[in-house]
């Protein structure tokens, strides 16, 4: 092997590259890591070979699906062992054929490159559907730029404003501090061995900290005027601080915290549209809940999180499994807060099957459709005080 | 024990300690032993990961010491603490015989007597059967500036103690670091470790540790618990029963004398095998019915 190690590695380094291009995050220590793994390995059975490459190059869960298609096609060729001893470059596939639907698109573009993305512009009809559903799905990505000049400005001027401050919870680690509660043994010790006679105590107390906040926010066709400013805000949110997941949902839900954590606000958006695939269409609030609550719940509520849940309530299956699936929630957060636009119209009623699920389950109801409204958003958030007294202000009290 | 050579070694070795291990397990193990980079195991709760360091302890003859974490563990729990009561005396004997040098006294008082050795700083003494296994357990239950000192740790095996300096690892020990994924471990550290999820063990393979673990339970019993807990883990339940759960529920029906399932005793034992209300009642009754229904048609089918 003692020869054939450097195109070895050239092999598994090629490999790397098309991992990293489907969006694996395969760094160069890890290639070095396969490199040294397979040596150590050895190349013996192709099942072996497979298992030493997955434990170097794959850090996550979510990965293995991706990893195992690349693998598959880019080491495909059955002869590939002998391949290997003779030193011969693995084959790669030729241009995408009559199997294309069977490899996962992202991987397709990896190793062929981003020619085979056809995106149609459709032309946009502006329809006010504010307060209706639609019934399909519509798969189309969102076009950020839309957004109008005046409306992007007046947010990020409002938004650059907005800081969570004073959101904090005790921790179970501890500080130095004058009056604390706790008694600094080391310290005290160390006083003791300056001054001697009496035991000077020095003290340590608790450190405080910002819990983790969640968001669930509606991005629906009825939600669609409101999310694209709350986008913004929410992207301040999450590069302000440390443990915010951002969730987007209408009938399937999304996790875009990774691409909100971009610094640039419109680099961030584009790769939201660009991830989420249900803009505009109908909502489905019981299913995607359900898959919050098995799939993430247990993964980011811990350490006492808040919850905001942005939404109209307006659902299309008609508030099915809604109660449940939002009761559990509430079971699960610190503090969960509804945020929903529809609360500016005067005489909003909680007439929607969704909406009357939602209610009894929230510990806060708050208004959400102008600056203004963001602005009182963030006072709440930040004044812990507050708790679980609900809120209720412009809405008039449940039937 | 010397280490295993090659991955076949690996799976015997890990038979030996009785573990149904899948080979793509004892690879990663083997690799981790043999490139000496420590391994984190990802997976549902009860899926025996905490069990592969006690039995890669176990068959190698090696010292097993386990760090569980929690919220707000600090250095003084996982790595050192000075026994200040011991101290106090000291000073207190020091001064009743008027020793007047402090600096003296300081240096004597921070001295290794006086160190009491926490988990990861046990892992780092050297032993004579060779490097300890440290077991890392649940990882995730503990915040990030802990991960961030742990990271530290992985990368030179060595502690440092102002008082007394640098303490290094001669030969660094086998470390395994489990998590349940309640929150995403830290890049930085998962790129220190090698990476396994620890999946479901399929029904041949859950057979067979049922057959280790709960040796009591009569065969078609054991045959109908493993088709029952696999179809319930095809149902989308809050929590999936894990493999702990499956031993539990074995020996729980074997102690009520069970031979076969019955709707009757399902119900009467859900309680071992689920641990959430919502699911205990949604399986409960006519859902366990029908899967008793279809694992008699299939049994039938055979």
């Amino acid at each position: 092997m003692e020869a054939g190690s450097g195109r070895l590695s050239e092999n598994i380094l090629h490999f790397a590259r098309v991992l990293r291009r489907a969006g694996l995050r395969v760094g160069p220590r890890q290639v070095l890591d396969a490199v040294e793994a397979v040596e150590t390995a050895g190349i013996g059975r192709r099942e072996d070979f497979y298992w030493t490459l997955h434990a170097t190059l794959v850090k996550r869960h979510e990965e293995q699906e991706l990893f195992a298609q690349a693998f598959h096609v880019f080491w495909r060729n059955p002869k590939l062992l002998d391949k290997m001893m003779s030193l011969m470059l693995p084959e790669i596939e030729t241009p995408p054929g009559a199997t294309e639907e069977e490899k996962s698109r992202r991987l397709a573009e990896a190793l062929f490159g981003e020619g085979t993305q056809h995106i149609e512009e459709e032309p946009v009809v502006e329809i006010d559907r504010s307060e209706t559903f639609s019934k399909e799905e519509l798969l189309r990505t969102r076009d950020f730029e839309k957004m109008s000049v005046a409306e992007l400005a007046e947010a990020k001027a409002a938004i650059a404003r907005l800081r969570l401050t004073l959101d904090e919870a005790r921790t179970r680690r501890t500080r130095p501090a004058a009056r604390g509660h706790l008694v600094d043994m080391r310290a005290t010790l160390r006083a003791t061995l300056r001054s001697g006679g009496v035991i000077p105590l020095r003290r340590r107390d608790y450190r405080r900290r910002r819990p983790p906040l969640v968001v669930l926010c509606d991005i629906s066709g009825s939600m669609s005027a409101y999310a694209r400013v709350f986008l913004h805000f929410l992207h301040a949110l999450t590069n302000d601080r440390d443990r915010v997941h951002v969730f987007l949902f209408g009938t399937r839900l999304t996790h875009v915290t990774r691409e909100l954590k971009h610094r640039d606000v419109d680099e961030a958006l584009a790769r939201v549209a660009a991830r989420v695939e249900d803009w505009d269409g109908g909502t489905r609030i019981g299913e995607t809940l359900h898959r919050f609550n098995v799939d993430w719940a247990r993964r980011v509520l811990g350490q006492g999180a808040t919850v905001l849940l942005v939404t109209d309530g307006l659902d299309r299956d008609a508030g099915e499994g809604v109660a449940a699936e939002i009761a559990r929630l509430h079971r699960s957060s610190r503090r969960l807060i509804w945020l929903n636009p529809l609360l500016r119209y005067e005489r909003f009623e909680p007439k929607a099957l969704g909406v009357k699920a939602i209610l009894p389950h929230v510990d806060e109801f708050r208004p959400v459709h102008n600056i203004a409204s963001l602005a009182s958003l963030v006072e709440a958030l930040s004044d812990a005080h507050i708790g679980r007294k609900p809120e209720r202000s412009g809405r008039r009290e449940a039937a | 024990m010397t280490l295993p050579a090659n991955i076949d070694e690996t799976v015997e070795l890990l038979a030996r300690g009785n573990y149904v291990a899948d080979r793509s397990l004892a690879t990663v193990i083997f690799l981790a032993l043999k490139m000496g980079r420590p391994l984190l195991l990802e997976g549902e709760a009860g899926v025996g990961k905490t069990e592969i360091a006690k039995v890669l302890a176990d068959a190698l003859g090696r010292r097993l010491i386990r760090l569980q974490c929690y919220e707000g563990l600090d250095t003084g729990a996982a790595v050192y603490e000075w026994n200040y009561q011991a101290q106090m005396i000291e000073i207190r004997l020091a001064e009743a015989e008027g020793v007047g040098d402090r600096t003296e006294l300081g240096k004597d008082v921070f001295s290794e007597r006086f160190l009491i050795r926490r988990p990861i700083l046990q892992a780092l003494e050297p032993a004579v059967e060779g490097p300890p296994v440290l077991l890392i357990d649940e990882l995730d239950r503990t915040d990030e500036p802990f991960e961030a000192y742990l990271l530290e740790v992985l990368s030179d095996f060595q502690v440092s103690v102002p008082e007394i300096g640098t303490i290094k690892a001669e030969h660094p020990p086998i470390v395994i670091v489990t998590s349940n994924r309640t929150r995403e471990i830290h890049d930085a550290l998962k790129r220190r470790c090698l990476y396994h999820w620890v999946d479901y063990p399929d029904a041949e393979r859950e057979l067979a540790i049922l057959k280790l673990k709960a040796p009591g339970t009569p065969e078609k019993l054991s045959r109908e618990i493993v088709a029952f807990v696999q179809k319930l883990r095809g149902l989308d339940l809050y929590k999936n029963p894990g493999i702990a759960e499956t031993i539990d529920w074995a020996e729980a029906l074997t102690a009520l004398d069970a031979v076969s399932l019955d709707r009757q005793s399902v119900n009467d034992t859900l309680g071992a095998l689920l641990k959430y209300q919502d699911d205990i009642a949604r399986v409960a009754g006519s859902e366990a019915a029908r899967i008793l229904e279809e694992i008699r048609m299939a049994a039938a089918a055979e």
